[in-house]
């Protein structure tokens, strides 16, 4: 895409990233950039994916396919895929935080951010043998990474509580101390997974404050819900549904684009009605056809032999196991109207023209003889563009 | 003590009314309980017969106290603690505790009393009381000390508890001179002295001191690190085949092969944590639980090496590091060098220094490491991996670092254990030491060393002071040995601890890093890790 973009602005590339949990596609042949010292987000409905390529991302899942290459600012180059999960971190530099918040709840905020400083306390302590027996060395490497420590507490404002058992703070204060901690391992890449969930607005303003005070050093990929957050301070932002991308650009330019706003808001019931009527088509009813699949419900074994660590990650609420029924992709059925209003008569492509200009949803005016062509006239391309959802419907 | 009526009679219904009521049907439920198993016993008469014993009258005693028991438990007991928690409507001030009640300088002095009499006629009491009497006057003597001890303990409790490092480390340095001491004005004379500490020093002194060390090296692995291994004993026997074997087939000294059996066990942890590194919780638990079994297992069959079951003996006595020998034939030995009398309670006091170095030195290096980056990588692995991992921890080895210094401690342990011994088995290493281990862990409370020391004290130190009981022979009877009993105290004291104290003595964790002060962190905080 920004194949212009020189290779050392660009920190992150992500390249045909697929990943499959068994026959499910959680994320389909995905591809994005994210540029140094921005903030770019990532956004979608819920089960778009968007942790899943945050896990791809640091490690904690493997990906089927593609690439996924980190540049540093010194010019070397990592293929994330290709690490284990605790070097990305070390070497790599890429730091991430959790949905739901993974704090070490029993010690203090301080030795949070000391926990942080593992891998470079352990190289001053002598790999613990000269830290054992008291070296300066080990003395001063210790001494600094208090004060870097105290320099994030007091980013995230939490210099007061310091002392306190991390456990013991209330939400919004752990979600900015899982920032601070993130960024005590020095990162080049901080990938935040929903940072203003659950905060208040003034909370959520504070927590603008300090990303934007953290993009100045570090670049930021984002997860997030509240547009709010994203509008305000991404610069790029990528977004997502059912582990594809359907737009790519500014905040402004994705806020306006339909695909993007299909998939959020959805096309109305009353055109989906018109369109099953006109068509007849018994296709398309199993098209509509958007129930759980009980074969690919999110998992039900409580069991810890469900799987080893990794597999647990994902986060049950957002169910990671995206089930997609065919025409279920609210972008795809715009893709598609859109495509077949581009072949027909002066009268009705001006109207499809409002449809696709228009902030809100589409017009059920246009939609309903639009949609009704294009499911009939491109039902074949439709289908193309989504492989993932044929397999599914092949499967019933 | 669940309450049984509804609340409305309840309002109407004095103290005494109730539990009058309550009493009633606490015998009914123990007569329902107990009538099969202690109404009837069945028994085999002279010609081999089965016969059904009826033991109404006891089964009747059984019902009975434990009516009274209800009954005093719900007239007296209950209210006495309701009115503990009523403040005075006058003062607006609680009543005093139990245990400022308990603790006062009349009985203080009636103590000292009893105690310094019975000690100045202990020589004549059989004489005075007869054999009966006298075993409970020495039982009697043996409370009232305790209740002394316990009052200046009390009186002196905030002072214990801000000096309480220093205070154990001299007490446990000055024990064995106390004990000497004491015995040798008891008895008149240095000799007898040295003679009667063997006991204290040897059964109380050094059995406390080793389960002291096995459990702070346990501690490592649960208490820090959260991975639950229930096969620590493997390691003490490794570590004491290790001494064993190449003691006496090499003839080489304790001072070098404390190091080995130390390596040597930290070897075996690590070849146990690679299997392992995937499991968590109950999995882990089995594993480990498995692997201390293979270890005995192989000790009692691979015979060539081990000697099997026959044990093997004759291990060498540790030396006072190469300078003075303990072996009455040696022309080194220690009361030739130094001109004294020849005793075996040199070399069981020397023991008990050593222990009590290790001991320190596992202490040393438990809070030395909690402070470095492996130990906080350990506090946090136990608090949450995914976040370790996260933020750049290799979780593969800093858990085997975790299994290979705890295994290295049980190393160090079971080769002393050897040298104390003069012998090993496969008996010694059985589950039920690793499940003792793990218990001094859990009542100590996971990650406090304080803790685990007065853990380690109550249930080693209890169950030995069970085998002092000898009165109760006169009670129960010549076949009763109140040594059989020691695991039901056990049982009962554990779990009376974990009610009152679900964390352990020390339930809170102290920071290993502050910015302004350092404020301890409750249990509530913590986790227990998921192995």
């Amino acid at each position: 895409m920004n194949a212009q973009a020189s290779a050392d602005d660009l920190i992150l590339q992500v390249e045909h990233l697929s990943m499959k949990f068994g026959g499910l596609v959680a994320i389909g042949d995905l591809s994005f950039q994210a540029r140094r010292g921005e903030i770019t987000a990532l956004i979608g409905p819920n089960g778009a994916g968007k942790t899943t390529v945050f896990n791809c991302i640091t490690g904690f899942y493997k990906p089927t396919e593609g690439m996924i290459t980190l540049n540093k600012r010194d010019g070397s180059t990592y293929l994330l895929e290709r690490l284990p999960n605790h070097e990305i971190p070390a070497r790599a530099n890429v730091a991430r935080t959790f949905q739901n918040i993974r704090l070490f709840s029993g010690m203090t905020l301080l030795e949070n951010l000391l926990v942080a400083q593992h891998n470079k306390l352990m190289k001053a302590s002598g790999y613990t043998f000269l830290g054992l027996f008291g070296f300066p060395s080990y003395r001063q490497a210790s001494a600094e990474s208090i004060d870097l420590a105290r320099h994030w507490l007091e980013k995230a404002d939490l210099v007061d509580r310091a002392d306190d058992p991390a456990g013991d703070l209330p939400y919004g204060a752990q979600r900015r101390l899982e920032i601070a901690r993130a960024m005590c391992t020095g990162p080049e890449l901080l990938c935040l997974d929903e940072p203003a969930a659950g905060l208040n607005p003034r909370e959520s303003a504070a927590l603008n404050e300090l990303l934007m005070d953290i993009k100045n050093s570090t670049s930021i990929l984002l997860i997030e819900h509240d547009m709010s957050v994203v509008m305000q301070i991404s610069d790029h932002v990528v977004v997502l549904e059912y582990g594809r991308k359907i737009s790519d650009g500014n905040p402004q330019s994705v806020r306006t684009d339909p695909r993007v706003i299909a998939a959020y808001l959805g096309v109305d019931d009353e055109e989906v009605e018109t369109v099953l009527t006109e068509v007849g088509d018994e296709d398309v009813i199993e098209q509509l056809d958007t129930g759980p699949d009980a074969a690919h419900g999110p998992g039900n074994s409580a069991s810890m032999m469900a799987g080893p660590v990794s597999d647990t990650v994902e986060h049950a609420d957002e169910g990671e196991r995206v089930t997609v029924s065919k025409g279920a992709s609210k972008a795809a059925q715009v893709d598609a109207r859109s495509a077949s209003v581009a072949g027909k008569p002066a009268p009705v492509a001006k109207k499809a023209a409002k449809v696709s200009t228009a902030k809100a949803a589409p017009k059920k005016t246009a939609a309903k003889a639009a949609a009704a062509k294009a499911d009939s006239a491109s039902k074949g391309k439709q289908a193309a563009a989504k492989p993932a959802a044929g397999k599914r419907g092949g499967r019933k | 003590m669940a309450v049984t009526v509804s609340p409305e009679r309840d309002v109407v219904a004095t103290p005494v009314q109730r539990a009058f009521r309550e009493a009633l049907y606490a015998g009914a439920i123990a007569l329902g309980l107990f009538v099969l198993f202690i109404g009837l016993r069945t028994d085999q008469n002279i010609s081999n017969e089965l016969i059904l014993v009826r033991r109404w009258g006891l089964l009747a005693l059984v019902v009975v106290l434990t009516a009274v028991g209800r009954f005093l438990y719900v007239a007296y007991a209950q209210p006495f603690a309701a009115s503990l928690k009523v403040a005075d409507v006058a003062t607006g001030l609680l009543p005093e505790s139990m245990a400022t009640r308990f603790f006062r300088l009349p009985y203080f002095i009636a103590a000292i009393v009893i105690a310094f009499a019975l000690l100045v006629l202990a020589g004549s009491l059989d004489g005075l009381l007869g054999p009966d009497l006298a075993g409970y006057a020495r039982f009697l003597r043996a409370l009232a000390i305790i209740y002394a001890v316990a009052s200046v303990m009390f009186y002196f409790r905030s002072f214990i508890h801000a000096h309480f490092s220093a205070l154990g480390v001299s007490a446990l340095a000055l024990y064995p001179v106390i004990v000497v001491l004491t015995l040798a004005l008891y008895t008149g004379s240095v000799a007898g002295g040295f003679q009667g500490s063997l006991k204290w020093v040897d059964n109380f002194g050094i059995q406390i001191l080793i389960y002291v060390m096995l459990a702070w090296g346990l501690n490592i692995v649960i208490g820090l690190a959260g991975l639950l291994d229930l096969g620590y004993v493997a390691f003490y026997a490794v570590g004491a085949y290790a001494y064993a074997l190449l003691g006496t087939h090499f003839g080489l000294s304790f001072w070098i092969l404390l190091p080995a059996a130390g390596c040597m066990a930290a070897f075996w942890g690590v070849m146990l944590g690679f299997p392992v590194l995937r499991l968590r919780g109950d999995y882990l638990a089995i594993v480990t639980l498995a692997f201390g079994e293979i270890i005995r297992l192989v000790l009692i069959n691979w015979r060539e090496v081990t000697n099997g079951s026959a044990r093997i003996s004759g291990i060498p006595k540790v030396s006072f590091f190469g300078l003075m020998s303990f072996n009455v034939s040696d022309p080194n030995y220690i009361a030739k060098v130094l001109n004294i009398a020849t005793s075996s309670a040199y070399y069981k006091i020397f023991l008990y220094y050593l222990i009590l170095g290790l001991c320190l030195l596992t202490a040393f290096v438990t809070i030395r490491l909690r402070r470095l980056p492996v130990g906080r990588a350990w506090e946090a692995l136990r608090e949450d991996e995914i976040a370790c991992r996260s933020l750049g921890i290799n979780t593969t080895t800093t858990k085997l670092t975790a299994f290979a210094t705890g295994a290295m401690f049980g190393g160090f342990a079971g080769s002393f254990f050897a040298a104390r011994q003069g012998f090993v088995s496969p008996e010694s290493f059985v589950f039920l030491e690793s499940a003792i281990v793990l218990a001094i862990v859990v009542l100590g409370g996971m990650g406090s060393l304080a803790g685990i020391a007065v853990a380690a004290l109550v249930m080693i130190g209890g169950t030995e002071a069970l085998r002092e009981l000898d009165f109760l022979k006169r009670v129960f009877g010549p076949d009763f040995t109140p040594e059989l009993y020691r695991m039901l105290l056990f049982g009962m004291a554990m779990v009376i601890v974990m009610l009152w104290k679900p964390r352990g003595f020390v339930g809170s964790r102290e920071p290993t890093a502050f910015l302004k002060e350092r404020k301890t962190v409750s249990g509530s905080f913590t986790k227990e890790g998921h192995g």
